[in-house]
């Protein structure tokens, strides 16, 4: 039998259901796996053996009763950014450190449902601001193709572990790349869904107009499984659409002949490495010879997606982190001489400099006499982006391109230049601004490091999308490599 | 857009964030960089444009006006840097 | 120089929903610390708003009582500031585009003339948690359980040129918002606040002159003297060649002043914007019709037809419409006794509303309900009691022991109005006083009261008086 795991979720899930192991073993497998390797990639702040070990217990019970489904048995990680209650919740911060959190966030609560087993809490930036996993508190965490290099961020640990199989899948969150980003610099794929489509009720907020949450695993076939605990109306997040859930399983295997695949020419522009290129036109190809056709469109306010972010981002998130005061959680200053020596300083502690910078960006561009120049500004070209995606829809079913300008690059490369780090998720970023879903599918690899496809469906496209992604890894098997180190 | 380290160390106290001195300078660069950065929007031509605040053009939806939680104090409070008799102990406010 | 007073309100009414605005948490007043306090209301990392369709209701309401414009979209914004209060470090209000506009109040001055008062804007916003400053080892004890009380917070156009326009103002948006059954006016518990903006300018010119806030103040006689007191000192600071800054100042009701608060106020720069977690609300034409046809009768059609139907004086009907539940109370004795509203209006405004003054309590806390007290005016009507032994009837009603018949009965107190019976009374008195029956008849026609008082003397005051007093002339003018 093929190593535990090096089989895909799905795979998992069948063997879970066939009986040829059982949920506890699965456990353990991967626990051991991140005994033995996370040391070194440090995609875990919270490892939680003795509550896994009991969950798969008692999913086997389940099992045993006859009451399991796709999801029971079957372990996973949660990024540190969900609320879990009884676990700490750090958002990869000092900040929250010693956060044991009082509830669950609806995303835990679905997959408790569903009987899978949590292994623990996946590292992440701090606060989820950020695209190496440098600005963690806990330190940053490698990527498994190559331990110095970064795994992308936010959703780094997510990545990193399900790269190097510590675990078959985990959960991330995307602002504004955080799940796809990582997943194509870790080679796994990562799915976020259409704005509304998740609940984040429990999910710490970043920037509440941008964030969701969504599934990395190594195929798009685990995503669908995933997605499917995940989507879903909640009447305790106001911005959680009332929208029925498809089956996304059920279509992944459709043939896509005479789909039409937009490709912008602004993502094939200067700034995108050649070798990357080339990957992502070779995955193109596939496309091609399975009856879809390549269209080129334009989105020709694309340019504009970072400048606009990087002011609706940090406003929101300047607001959203005001509540972490230290007034009834989290950390508190020693001996504060005074209530704004409290505030100031269990603050000025508990965030690192990249969440600082963020929460000054953004109290600024919404303080006296910016508003208008710069929050205002940034929603009108959200507008603008948007309805460049809407046409763009109007010509195509799906628009493609590279998910990064390059592959991963070096620990410390870009910490000193936030600019820099700003710009590796450029081709992401638009897609948040305008709420669709979109994707990153491993496509190949330059020097040995994974590059991804980003694919970008119409609002509520999840199940096209998967099915789009699913027929790429039908004819390659790029989701399928592990860093030899895990193999 | 440049600003000094006196705006910085305004921005600073709105958002009550603690700066080292020391570190104000590079805190003020960045922040300029970043700004000059976001400035790329001047480059269109907004006027006119409805500001998109949600990508969804729903409505607010109402709940019923039910009560539906009950004490959880221990719980939470378990979690609290001070309390004293169910209360949140802060430093005294100077009113 | 002849100056003018410049006022502006800004009142906080705490919305009577039974849950929060945002949260499933309960509203009650008066429980153990943060035991009303959820996720959502202790802004816990990950929590979500969701809004309470009552809230919206009842601001609707007041809108439409107020002639204003209902908005078919608003908007939630956050007003960002730090307060150990203010769990979110944002209070989730409405600033661009609130929910109501517009409107007109109408107050009645002393005078009797009437003024139109402009209100601006209402707008919805959660409340914050309350700080309590007594020592716990130099620290302050924060209570959250009243964080995210809906409020709908109602701001007046500088229109009031007095204290006592003012306070008119004050206590017609009180009276309204009880009657419209959104919140319970309780100034001792928080649920009624108000705020008052105060200018002074020199009579004739246009340009309003710099106004300062007076905060939290919890009674009409405040409001009335935080004003006066704070126009002087504006204007005495500007007739010393001084300059009114413009500031919060926190009224002081036992020296009667108002003080600066020393809160950095330039620091407050609030950085609103529309909150990211709520939709805009939108009220369709549907909702508003509904929220129309369950509009109760307002104060000032109410006072019209008590004036009408019921042939009240404008003073009367006006005392009896201050309150709903008064208002009510009012007709429902009127129904039982089919009638005789003037001496239903003669005795609430006076007997009535003297016991609930004595005890401190509001009419709907009052012993005797509508339905007893009819019974006890009907035993008046019916001349089963004089109006003086009703008095005392009521009094023995007022501590519980029992309705007006059972007392009557009990106390024997029913009137004597066999003439029979009562001539032989009278009989007996002018037969003892056969001097003043002489003084009387000899032209001193004020004796009459002394022999009816004889007489009720001689009853325990339970001859009719009415009787005595015709049977009386009778037999005295022969």
């Amino acid at each position: 039998m093929t190593a535990l795991h090096r089989m895909t979720l799905a795979e998992l899930s069948r063997g879970l259901a066939a009986g040829d192991f059982s949920s506890v073993e699965l456990t353990r497998h991967f626990l051991d796996r991140i005994a033995a390797h996370d040391g070194l990639l440090n995609s875990f702040i919270t490892v939680t053996d003795e509550a896994a070990l009991a969950a798969a217990a008692a999913a086997d019970r389940r099992r045993a009763a006859g009451e399991a489904g796709p999801l029971t048995g079957i372990p996973l990680a949660q990024k540190d950014i969900f609320n879990t209650d009884g676990v700490r919740t750090s958002c990869g911060s000092r900040m929250l450190d010693n956060y044991i959190a009082p509830f669950d966030a609806r995303v835990v609560e679905g997959f408790n449902a569903a009987g899978a087993v949590m292994l623990g809490k996946t590292n992440m930036d701090e606060f989820a601001m950020g695209s190496s996993n440098e600005t963690s508190y806990y330190g940053p965490v490698k990527n498994p193709w190559d331990t110095e290099r970064v795994p992308g961020g936010s959703s780094g640990g997510s990545a990193a572990a399900v790269a190097a199989r510590l675990a078959p899948a985990a959960t991330g969150t995307d602002t504004g790349g955080s799940i796809r980003q990582p997943a194509a610099l870790c080679g796994i794929t990562g799915l976020k869904p259409t704005y509304g489509r998740v609940s984040r009720w429990g999910m710490i907020a970043f920037a509440s107009s941008l964030d969701q949450a969504g599934p990395m695993a190594p195929s798009a076939e685990d995503c669908a499984l995933l997605l499917q605990a995940m989507a879903g109306f909640d009447e305790r997040d106001s911005t959680c659409m009332e929208r029925p859930v498809e089956d996304y399983a059920a279509g992944l295997g459709e043939g896509i002949e005479g789909l039409k695949i937009g490709l912008p020419k602004e993502y094939f522009a200067a700034g995108l490495d050649a070798e990357v290129e080339a990957r992502v036109r070779e995955a193109l190809a596939v496309y091609e010879s399975l009856g879809a056709e390549l269209v080129d469109i334009t989105l020709p306010n694309s340019h504009l997606s970072a400048p606009a972010y990087y002011v609706v981002a940090p406003a929101e998130c300047s607001s959203n982190l005001s509540r972490f005061d230290g007034v009834r959680f989290g950390h508190r200053c020693d001996d504060p001489k005074d209530l704004e020596d409290m505030y100031c300083r269990s603050r000025g502690e508990g965030f690192g400099d990249e969440v600082k910078r963020r929460i000054l960006v953004g109290t600024y561009a919404l303080s006296a006499g910016y508003y208008d120049a710069y929050y205002l500004k940034a929603q009108q070209i959200r507008r603008l982006i948007r309805d460049d995606f809407r046409r763009a829809f109007e010509q195509v079913d799906v628009i493609m391109g590279p998910t990064t300008p390059t592959p991963a690059f070096r620990l410390g490369e870009k910490a000193d230049d936030p600019i820099s780090m700003y710009l590796s998720d450029i081709y992401t970023i638009a897609v948040n601004l305008a709420g669709l879903p979109g994707m990153s599918v491993p496509a190949g690899l330059v020097n040995g490091l994974p590059v991804g496809l980003h694919i970008v469906g119409d609002y509520w496209s999840e199940a096209r999308l998967l099915n789009v992604a699913h027929r790429l890894q039908l004819e390659t098997d790029w989701h399928k490599r592990i860093p030899e180190a895990y193999a | 857009m440049s600003l000094d380290a006196e705006q910085v160390a305004k921005i600073a106290y709105l958002a009550r964030l603690q700066i080292d001195d020391a570190a104000i300078p590079d805190y003020a660069r960045n922040l300029s960089a970043i700004l000059d950065f976001v400035e790329q929007m001047n480059a269109v031509d907004t006027s006119g444009i409805e500001p998109m605040a949600h990508p969804q053009d729903v409505p607010q939806r109402l709940r019923d006006d039910v009560v539906t939680e009950h004490d959880q104090r221990e719980k939470f409070q378990r979690i609290a840097p001070a309390t004293e008799n169910g209360l949140y102990l802060v430093p005294k406010v100077i009113e | 120089m002849e100056w003018e007073i410049v006022i502006g309100l800004e009142i906080h009414a705490q919305l009577k929903t039974r849950s929060k605005i945002f949260s499933g948490a309960s509203t009650a007043y008066g429980a153990e610390p943060n035991t009303q306090a959820c996720a959502v209301d202790l802004g816990l990392p990950g929590v979500l708003p969701v809004l309470n369709r009552e809230v919206v209701r009842m601001a609707a309401k007041f809108g439409l009582a107020i002639g204003a414009e209902v908005a078919r979209k608003s908007v939630f914004a956050r007003k960002n500031y730090f307060y150990p209060d203010l769990p979110k470090g944002y209070q989730i209000s409405q600033y661009e585009l609130p929910i109501v506009s517009n409107g007109t109040l109408t107050i009645t001055l002393d005078d009797g003339s009437s003024k139109v008062i402009g209100v601006t804007r209402a707008h919805l916003e959660e409340d914050a948690g309350k700080s309590l400053h007594e020592d716990f080892h130099g620290m302050t004890g924060i209570d959250l359980n009243r964080a995210g009380t809906p409020l709908l917070e109602i701001v007046s156009e500088p229109d009031m040129r007095s204290a006592k326009e003012a306070v008119a103002y004050m206590r017609k948006i009180h009276s309204l918002v009880q009657y419209l059954d959104i919140c319970d006016g309780n100034m001792q518990e928080g649920s009624f606040r108000c705020d008052a903006n105060v200018s002074v300018r020199p009579k004739g010119q246009t340009a309003f002159g710099t106004r300062t806030e007076i905060k939290n103040i919890n009674s009409f006689r405040f409001v009335e003297r935080a004003i006066h007191y704070e126009a002087q000192r504006q204007i005495d600071l500007i007739e010393d060649g001084g300059e009114v800054v413009q500031e919060t100042r926190l009224y002081d009701p036992d020296r009667n002043e108002t003080r600066s608060m020393r809160t950095k106020e330039e620091a407050n720069d609030y950085r609103y914007f529309p909150c990211p977690d709520l939709l805009p609300l939108v009220i369709e034409p549907a909702f508003i019709d509904e929220v129309k046809r369950e509009m109760p009768e307002l104060p000032d059609e109410k006072k019209a037809r008590f004036e009408q139907d019921y042939g009240l004086s404008s003073y009367d009907a006006n005392v009896l419409i201050a309150s709903r539940a008064t208002a009510d109370y009012f007709e429902a004795v009127v129904e039982a006794l089919d009638g005789e509203a003037k001496l239903v209006a003669n005795w609430m405004n006076g007997e009535l509303a003297a016991r609930l003054n004595r005890d401190g309590i509001e009419i709907d806390a009052a012993p005797v309900d509508a339905v007893a007290f009819a019974g006890l005016l009907r035993r008046i009507t019916d001349n089963t009691i004089s109006g003086k032994i009703a008095k005392e009837v009521f009094d023995a009603m007022w501590q519980g022991e029992g309705g007006a018949d059972e007392i009557i009965e009990a106390r024997g107190l029913k009137q004597i109005t066999d003439s029979g019976a009562l001539e032989a009374i009278i009989d007996e008195v002018l037969a003892n006083n056969p001097s003043q029956v002489e003084q009387y008849r000899g032209g001193q026609a004020k004796l009459l009261g002394y022999f009816v008082g004889q007489v009720m003397k001689a009853t325990q005051g339970k001859a009719n008086p009415g009787q005595v007093n015709q049977i009386l002339k009778q037999k005295l003018d022969g």
